[in-house]
């Protein structure tokens, strides 16, 4: 089975085709069939493929198919081929199984909108291009994967073109997309041409992480930097974050699949499959940490004003994802993977959930014309309160696990830090206070709707609902495959991850913080040891902080709504700065967009206007100014250029005549 | 009796006058068939020093030339009498400066 996994990248490859160019041929129905079926079977492809790898040694886990020589010059070859290992297809069932999911709620969704087909095209191609990205066993076919569902990422965004902030906003992300790609580049051929200096010409994943210890520590630095650079651009992190919000124009399943649940954390994915490199750059594992949890901390508050719930639920993925980038930084690439996997369920859902609401609702956003919409859309209130949970950490849920050993590697991993923890603990607690706010704003309180909408407010049809219920199951078991070892599980995840993940976190060294506290719990006498008991402890704390932030939310928006307001009265000029994204958009476009136009504009009207155009037309003016002279010469007289002729011909004569007379 | 033979100088001398002549005609006059009768009258300068030199040298290459100057004349002298039938049909004359169109 193994020998088949180029299936999986070709059955989207095959239903972007027919949907793309017979779609609008065959018809909604077909379309509906064609699009989802074609990630179902290679979600079915990935999940037979999985059972096999799982059969075999956890050392022998790793298998190559190579489809055709791609770029073969001089000593260097790169191939289109395709890597299984515990992690490449961890990745292809969470896109694949999310994915379908996805595309079935798309079918209901999407019912009535006039570009049903070209809406399934996109959907399978970006499905194709993020099965190239995390299969690919290269560098450069993984940038196809990664320039591709941007691409796609684009096309979807503005896939109500005709609507200007939805083009305008998929050009925005497709610029700013570029700046990290940028990076990822230069750090590709940085690597291609160090290793080639030591006799490696080679992309490929294999050859490359092997040879890694031939860099010198500064080069794999800048590798790891640059490659960085491209992994904030893809999955939001500061500087490059600005975009995902944005990015909620387009439809909303395209949110909830390609900026929540898949392509945004192709930069995670990146870092966890780089972790060689990255575990050689001690620097550049902090600078992953300390963007991670700055992301994480400084986005949640941004999603405390935000009204319009896409936009929270998008400033949370920010967050979420900053907890990622939190986990592979302090060398746990293991745990930031597993989040990723669980992030990928509940806050597909929390967009899913989303946009049904909006479905019940007519197209309504702002939260602030919702409310006590938790009788009128029972499935979808409960599926979105599940998810809810999960994310904000409550006990027993995915959610909880994942976050919970981010947590605790960024503070017991030898790459933590105790001010890492504290934050993305804080961090925590603000996600929890945000999401339950976005909750309790939309399902409880007074029904703040609009009058001709709250008539036709109802459930969405079955095939919404299904996939969110499927996904709420996912979001609640989705944990226990990573239950860690103090809790008594078996922390499958990190078993199945090791093979890939060689070069990650040793276990914790003692260091001056965990010394200091476990000193204080050694004298309890908790079974486990002191990092156990510590470790515990911790995850208690994590828990209080966020039923905190629960607390908080129901305080402020159940049980004394009007406590917000007053609050934003009082601190009038954080409200503000707050609620307008600390003007951040603003400052870029001072900083980068103004310059950059003056700069443009500069150059077009001083170099090219002036020099380029100038050059041109100047040698045109002269040419012609000159010939108008030169023309009276032509007098259309025979006789006048037999006379010439013959006045050179004496000439030359003469000139020879006159050098044998003389000579 | 014998013919006493003319030193070659002097045919070349004949035939730089004959060309010197045609080049002064061809230039000066405005009849079109007079034109190309110096035209050809240069060319059979030219024929000439071929012939005069082929002779002094006792090479047969000059004759050849001669040959070949003499078969382009003729071409040119049908393709030319032609043209100048062809003038005088539209416009109704042959002479050259009244043919000056092709100019600025």
């Amino acid at each position: 089975m193994l020998e088949y996994v180029w299936l999986i990248p070709l059955f989207p490859a095959i239903g972007f085709v027919i949907n793309g160019f017979l779609g609008r041929r065959l018809g909604k129905k077909v379309v509906s069939w064609v699009g989802p079926s074609a990630i179902g079977l290679s979600f079915l492809t990935s999940i037979l493929i999985f059972f096999e790898l799982i059969e075999r040694a956890p050392s022998e886990r790793l298998f190559e198919k190579v489809i055709f020589d791609w770029v073969v010059s001089g000593t260097f070859q790169t191939v289109v081929g395709y890597q299984i290992d515990p992690l490449s297809i961890l990745m292809a069932l969470v896109v694949t199984g999310v994915s379908f999911f996805i595309h079935i709620y798309s079918v209901g969704y999407m019912h009535d909108d006039q570009g049903f087909a070209r809406y399934f095209t996109y959907l399978n191609l970006f499905v194709f291009m993020m099965l190239n990205l995390i299969l690919a066993n290269n560098f450069l076919l993984m940038f196809v994967g990664w320039e591709g569902v941007g691409l796609c990422s684009y096309l979807l965004i503005g896939f109500w073109y005709e609507k200007d902030s939805a083009s305008d906003d998929g050009k925005k992300v497709f610029v700013v997309n570029r700046v990290g790609d940028f990076g990822f580049l230069l750090g590709m051929f940085l690597l291609f041409t160090s290793l080639g200096k030591n006799g490696i010409w080679s992309l490929d994943f294999t050859e490359v992480f092997a040879n890694a210890n031939k860099l010198d520590p500064a080069t794999v630095t800048a590798i790891t930097i640059l490659l960085f650079v491209g992994a904030c651009g893809k999955s939001a992190q500061i500087p490059l974050y600005v975009w995902l919000p944005d990015a909620m124009e387009g439809p909303t399943p395209v949110s909830s699949l390609i900026h929540a649940a898949t392509m945004v954390t192709a930069g995670v994915y990146m870092v966890a499959r780089c972790n060689v490199l990255y575990t050689l750059a001690p620097v550049s594992m902090a600078i992953v940490a300390i963007v991670g949890v700055a992301t994480a901390i400084y986005t949640a508050s941004i999603g405390f004003c935000q009204n319009d719930i896409k936009k929270v639920l998008a400033y949370s993925t920010i967050s979420q994802l900053g907890y990622m980038f939190l986990g592979v930084g302090v060398g746990a690439f293991s745990a930031g993977i597993f989040h990723l996997m669980t992030h990928a369920f509940f806050k597909g859902l929390l967009f899913l959930g989303a946009g049904s609401v909006m479905h019940a609702l007519s197209g309504e956003l702002d939260m602030r014309k919702m409310g006590a919409l938790r009788k009128k859309i029972p499935v979808t209130f409960w599926t979105f309160f599940i998810a809810t949970l999960a994310i904000a950490g409550v006990p027993g849920l995915s959610g909880f696990f994942s976050k919970d050993e981010i947590l605790w590697q960024a503070f017991s991993s030898s790459h933590g830090h105790v001010l890492l923890w504290l934050v993305g603990a804080i961090a925590a607690g603000m996600t929890a206070f945000y999401m339950f706010r976005a909750v309790f704003l939309t399902f409880f309180g007074e029904s703040r709707v609009d009058h001709h909408v709250a008539h036709h407010i109802h459930e969405s049809p079955k095939i919404m609902t299904v996939p969110l219920m499927v996904l709420a199951i996912l979001s609640v078991i989705g944990g226990y495959v990573g239950i860690p070892h103090v809790l008594g599980g078996a922390n499958h995840m990190h078993e199945f991850l090791a093979p890939v993940m060689g070069g990650g976190a040793e276990p914790a060294k003692a260091h001056a913080g965990i010394s200091l506290i476990s000193q204080a719990w050694a004298s309890s006498g908790e079974a486990g040891g002191p990092s156990a008991a510590l470790e515990i402890a911790l995850m208690v704390t994590s828990v209080i902080i966020a039923l905190i932030g629960i607390g908080i939310a129901y305080l402020f928006y159940v049980k004394n709504p009007a406590l917000p307001k007053a609050l934003a009265e009082r601190w009038k000029g954080l409200y503000k700065l707050i609620f307008n994204k600390y003007y951040i958009d603003e400052l870029y476009e001072i900083l980068f967009i103004n310059s950059l136009k003056r700069l443009g504009t500069g150059l077009w009207r001083g170099f090219d206007e002036f020099i380029i155009d100038g050059t041109v037309n100047g040698i045109a003016y002269l040419i012609g100014w000159i010939s108008s002279g030169l023309r009276k010469i032509q007098t259309g007289l025979v006789q006048n250029y037999a006379f010439s002729m013959v006045i050179g011909a004496v000439i030359l004569a003469g000139y020879y005549v006159i050098r044998a007379i003389f000579y | 009796m014998t013919i006493p033979s003319v030193p070659p100088v002097l045919y070349l001398i004949l035939s730089g006058m004959l060309f010197t002549i045609g080049v002064i005609g061809a230039l000066t006059r405005r009849n079109a068939i007079v034109v190309f009768i110096c035209i050809e009258m240069m060319l059979n300068a030219v024929n000439l020093t071929f012939i005069t030199l082929s002779r002094f040298l006792q090479s047969m290459d000059g004759v050849l030339f001669a040959f070949f100057v003499m078969t382009v004349a003729a071409a040119e002298a049908a393709v030319g009498l032609a043209i100048f039938v062809m003038i005088y049909r539209s416009r109704e004359t042959i002479n050259v400066d009244e043919v000056n169109l092709l100019k600025w």
